[in-house]
């Protein structure tokens, strides 16, 4: 009967990445390595002010006083930074005044992965940051958002046009010395989204950035930064795809948010790089920084990720509840399958007084797969009242996958609450035998069930994102029935 | 004739559970399958629906003419095999109505037809609660994820009203329901009774067949159908105990 299950599983699971094409443009490239004048050179062709080059080379010296982090689970091939590319470009001036001048190559690419650049036919009401390799290629709708004082751009362009509010905020969430990543990211990131809301504004629609990792042996170093101040709501989407390729290939994102006052964001991601081939060769790395700061009181920072792609993921999206009141929630599905890993939670880090907490971590493992949840909880001396629930499911799906819990709870007050909840569970026989019974194939039936699973998770999800999220979900665990 | 078990085997991790079963039923009929604890009805009822865990040594089942052998469990499902189960399983998060048009859905599909449109398939639910008396809200739960054991037969029977099968077969299903549910579920059934389609109620006691009367009775005494007869042997049954048939197979 357990080879039977595994059997179904197996068929299930065994799906094809589907994003795995690659498209020819005509690039430039940085030369191979790592070095300070690599640095240099990714600063001198995006026209730097003098502090960001400053902070770039602080950011590398620094770095290179580090060693690579060891205590996530997970089993991580050796990686040589002399091998990578770290600037990859679609050969193009850098001034789009329409759409016309955007490579048919590019617009044919995204066009490919479902998301359309073109603001003339995009009825979802959803703006895009698109980014190619290093660089930013197109942001659709800045103008309507711009009439509401929203600046919605590619990092470079924020750097060319708002350097003060660069300079104010970068790195106040993530300094250069937080870890490893985030120390290479400063050193050499390229490009990736801004955006500030400002006071009193309610963002009147979906932003979202799309990352496509194209070039070969090139590294995706990209940083968002989003500024919320007082009383300001913004919902932020952001999706990632790769080629499918025998070689690992680095991402090392770093996402900074800051929510002042009054203020709310919501993060969302869905996390869909090339996982590699089911034999394990291949894939994206992904070591990810991503933390929000809530500044002011009653301001609330939410998280959603959905990941089923990458080799290895490395990523805990994190809250610093600074301000009284403040609300931190993070809500993720993580699916591994075949040979992934993934190591991925959450910090809540409560300072203020009355601030609140939420985690929802829903695990899928299946294949020959490794899926960890990290959190750590924190409740310092001066945030009375607190309160942090907390709840790690993990699912299996087979008998050759491993899932892994380890939470860090610290509380340095009395009058605070944490709960934690924990459960582990498998498909069961009878759920498959019950779905299969009337009428539903073993595949469709782990759709079902895995999708119910992590309803709670996927009902955060704006609805432009919920819909691709539930399928890739079934996709992710095609070939894995057993 | 849509049912013929010829000398069924079959039995679980190398013991033998059904030790010889002939049944046949045809189109049109309700039969009775009765009988002590631990005889083999529950087993019988996943072995025609293809559950893997048993393994069938000897026999063969034939339904519409066709060998099942072969047939995966959802396959049997699409041709219209339908078990009403003793304990539903409840798989949480995914609401009655998602589950059933996947269902409805893929059996649409393997009979070569369409999607059924979302507003025709709520409409045809909606026809389907008022037929077995549903209240609206059970639908949009989880499948039978905090349902209490009436809910969870309720659920059966409805489902079996959606699906329309050709043959059905209730397990135990008036197990655990107080009077109320439990004709709910036999005047569910006695709605969908027509003449091109049969049930096989397995039951323990006579008391549902007080609602559902059937055609023919059979009684399932270790691994075999020992005696089948009229509606009459129920209630011979109920008065002198399975003892009776014991001492009369020992004899």
């Amino acid at each position: 009967m357990e080879s039977e299950a595994n059997k179904i599983l197996d068929e299930v699971t065994q799906g094809d990445y589907k994003y795995g094409f690659f498209t020819d443009i005509d690039m430039e490239y940085a030369p191979t390595g790592l070095s300070e004048d690599t640095i240099r050179y990714i600063s001198n062709k995006k026209n730097e002010p003098e502090f960001l080059l400053e902070f770039r080379l602080k950011a590398y010296r620094h770095w290179l006083t580090m060693a690579m982090p060891k205590w996530a689970h997970l089993d991580i091939e050796p990686i040589n930074f002399q091998d990578i590319i770290f600037y990859a470009a679609p050969k193009r001036k850098r001034e789009l005044s329409s759409l016309d001048e955007v490579d048919p190559e590019l617009l044919a690419t995204f066009t490919k992965l479902g998301i359309s650049l073109d603001e003339q036919k995009k009825l979802s009401g959803v703006a895009v940051d698109a980014v190619i390799d290093s660089v930013s290629v197109k942001t659709t709708f800045s103008d309507t958002l711009s009439k509401h004082g929203i600046i919605f751009c590619s990092f470079s362009e924020a750097v060319q046009n708002h350097p003060d509010l660069v300079k104010q905020y970068m790195g106040s969430v993530v300094p250069y010395t937080d870890n490893y990543f985030a120390a290479l990211n400063s050193a050499v990131f390229s490009d990736g989204s801004f955006c500030f809301i400002p006071k009193g504004v309610r963002c009147p629609m979906e932003l979202s950035t799309y990352f496509r990792i194209n070039a070969a042996n090139t590294g995706q170093f990209e940083r968002t930064l989003i500024v919320a101040e007082e009383g300001a709501y913004v919902s932020y989407m952001e999706g990632c795809t790769a080629p499918q390729r025998d070689e690992n290939q680095l991402h090392a994102a770093i996402v900074e948010i800051v929510a002042m006052k009054d203020a709310e964001v919501k993060y969302s991601t869905v996390q869909n790089w090339y996982p590699g081939d089911k034999n394990g060769l291949g894939g994206i790395y992904n070591f990810v920084t991503k933390r929000g700061i809530c500044k002011g009181s009653n301001s609330k920072i939410s998280w959603t990720q959905v990941e089923t792609g990458s080799a290895i993921t490395w990523k805990y999206p994190s809250c610093i509840l600074m301000g009284d009141n403040s609300v931190g929630e993070f809500y993720s599905v993580a699916v591994t399958n075949h040979h992934q890993q993934a190591d991925t939670g959450t910090k809540m880090i409560h300072l203020g007084k009355n601030t609140r907490s939420t985690i929802i971590s829903k695990g899928i493992s299946a294949g020959k797969s490794n899926n960890s949840y990290r959190g750590q909880v924190r409740i310092s001396k001066n945030a009375v009242n607190s309160r942090n629930y907390s709840q790690c499911d993990s699912l299996l799906l087979g008998s050759r996958c491993g899932a892994h819990t380890w939470p860090y709870i610290q509380v340095d007050n009395k009058s605070s609450i944490v709960e934690h909840e924990a459960t582990t569970s498998k498909i069961s026989e009878d759920q498959l035998f019950y779905c299969q019974q009337r009428g539903i194939s073993a595949e469709s039936a782990i759709g079902l069930i895995v999708n119910g699973y992590a309803k709670e998770v996927l009902k955060q999800l704006p609805m432009e994102f919920a819909v691709e999220a539930q399928k890739l979900l079934s996709i992710s665990l095609e070939g894995s029935v057993g | 004739m849509l049912l013929q078990i010829k000398n069924l085997h079959a039995g679980i991790n190398g013991k033998e559970i059904l030790r010889g079963v002939n049944l046949e039923v045809n189109k049109g009929e309700v039969h009775a399958i009765m009988g002590p604890n631990g005889t083999g009805k529950s087993t019988l009822a996943s072995v025609i629906a293809g559950r893997e865990v048993f393994d069938v040594t000897a026999g063969e089942i034939l339904y519409k003419g066709k060998n099942l052998e072969a047939l995966s469990i959802e396959d049997r499902a699409r041709e219209g095999i339908f078990l009403g189960f003793q304990y539903p399983v409840e798989i949480p998060g995914v609401s009655i109505t998602n589950f059933l048009r996947t269902a409805v859905n893929e059996i649409r599909k393997f009979k070569g037809l369409d999607p059924l449109p979302g507003g025709d398939f709520l409409r045809l639910m909606e026809e389907k609660k008022r037929l077995v008396e549903i209240t609206s809200n059970l639908t949009n739960r989880s499948v039978n994820e905090g349902f209490s054991g009436g809910e969870k037969k309720k659920n059966e029977i409805f489902q079996m009203a959606m699906l329309e099968p050709m043959l059905a077969i209730l397990d135990e299903t008036d197990s655990g329901l107080d009077i109320d549910a439990l004709r709910i579920v036999a005047n569910g059934v006695n709605k969908l009774r027509r003449p091109d389609n049969a049930f096989v109620v397995i039951t323990h006691y006579q008391r549902l067949l007080d609602y559902i009367v059937p055609d023919f009775v059979h009684v399932l005494f270790e691994g075999k159908i020992v005696k089948s007869g009229s509606k009459e042997l129920a209630i011979e049954l109920e008065e002198k105990g399975y003892d009776w048939i014991k001492k009369e197979q020992e004899a």
